[in-house]
């Protein structure tokens, strides 16, 4: 059976879509945020360099994971909106951007509370610390940009264009720690596997699922509403009963 | 082409040459972006001289002493090629400890002394609870101790 993929490239087809999905993504999220936390807290041990300190990874790699993972997709829909010219792949860029930059943000501020009581310092200028600081200014350089242009479309194009070359940072961030010298440490979760224990490793990927669904029902519920406010004037939006009442 | 195969064509050409771009970028300023020298690098005077920089190596096991005033400590720093004795005085952070990675700030004085005005702990990407640390250690210890009994169990 073929799908239809461009059927729910149409913003009223993906209004609807979104709308039953965001339930199921929100009420996921929370089940999978409290079942990390317990594992994270309860279940794993405490570590036998860092202590317990070491729990703020728990936060710490899942929020890292998504700002940059984020960063990708919000670029990937803002040349597929380039190329296609379909409406919706904007909205869903604009939509991402405050995720991913509230994800970089959290990295960001966790890794700065996790390396003064573990290197003695807040904050060091290393490649993949510098590299990360980046990441959020593009995410901030996005939305400015965005919000700067009056004109919806050109806006999309311009603030696109930001988002396609700025994908060049993603990459560099994950490899700076093999490059350079860095005071950050290397991966724990590598493709040819980890080196940490179960138990950790099983708090880690909960509260990973936990984030990425958090954030694909919070950026359902954005595009929805960036939907309305560029659709308004059409009829279908109108014939809403969310509109109407 | 298509307009869109255009559009296409002209973002994947953009994309690679921008990162062609940032790639040479950041080859040239690689002795920037690293945080710290090497031993082996200072040795091979690669490191400023005359102003600050940071040296970065493992801390070698016995020889961290500590003068009277309980604060200054001298230890040397490895990267397991070459060493350099440094001098700090300060409060060093909880995951200093002998054979383990450091990072320190200062400037290299006479006598190739490094004098540190910050000295930062390094750790690896390496997570377990004591118990499976204890037994790796003994393991570690079995092996170099007896090579005949080197068949000690892989505990995880």
């Amino acid at each position: 059976m073929a799908i239809n993929w461009f059927k729910y490239s149409a913003p009223t087809n993906f209004y609807s879509l979104a709308g039953k999905l965001i339930p199921w993504f929100a009420a996921a999220a929370l089940l999978l945020f409290a079942a990390g936390m317990y594992v994270g807290f309860v279940v794993a041990p405490t570590d036998a360099v860092q202590g317990e300190a070491y729990r703020i990874m728990f936060i710490h790699v899942p929020a890292s994971i998504l700002s940059m993972f984020v960063y990708l997709i919000m670029a990937g829909y803002a040349a597929l909106g380039l190329i296609f010219k379909t409406r919706l792949s904007a909205m869903m860029a604009s939509a991402l951007a405050p995720t991913g930059a509230l994800f970089a943000f959290i990295s960001l501020w966790t890794g700065a509370l996790w390396g003064k009581p573990m290197w003695g310092a807040w904050w060091v200028w290393d490649a993949r610390l510098t590299s990360e600081l980046i990441l959020l200014f593009l995410y901030l350089g996005f939305i400015a940009l965005h919000a700067s242009i009056d004109d919806p479309r050109r806006a999309d194009r311009a603030a696109a264009l930001l988002a396609i070359v700025g994908s060049v940072n993603v990459p560099i961030i994950y490899f700076s720690v093999k490059w350079w010298n860095t005071l950050h440490q290397g991966s724990t979760i590598k493709f040819s596997g980890t080196s940490m224990h179960v138990a950790m490793q099983q708090a880690l990927l909960l509260m990973l699922l936990a984030c990425w669904c958090y954030a694909i029902a919070v950026a359902l519920a954005r595009v929805r509403s960036i939907i309305l406010e560029r659709e308004g004037a059409t009829q279908w939006v109108g014939e809403l009963s969310e509109v109407r009442s | 082409m298509t307009k869109r195969q255009k559009r296409l064509a002209f973002i994947v050409g953009g994309l690679a040459l921008v990162g062609a771009a940032a790639g040479l970028v950041l080859y040239a300023l690689k002795d920037n972006v690293s945080l710290y020298f090497t031993p082996t690098q200072v040795a091979n005077h690669e490191a400023p001289q005359g102003r600050n920089f940071r040296i970065g190596g493992l801390v070698e096991p016995g020889s961290v002493k500590r003068e009277g005033d309980g604060l200054t400590v001298h230890f040397r720093v490895t990267d397991n090629v070459q060493g350099m004795d440094v001098v700090y005085k300060g409060i060093l952070p909880d995951l200093f400890k002998e054979g383990k990675g450091i990072v320190a700030q200062g400037k290299l004085e006479a006598g190739n002394l490094f004098r540190a005005d910050e000295v930062l702990a390094k750790h690896d990407e390496n997570y377990m609870p004591p118990e499976a640390k204890a037994a790796l250690d003994a393991a570690a210890k079995a092996q170099s101790g007896v090579p005949a009994a080197a068949s000690a169990p892989a505990v995880k």
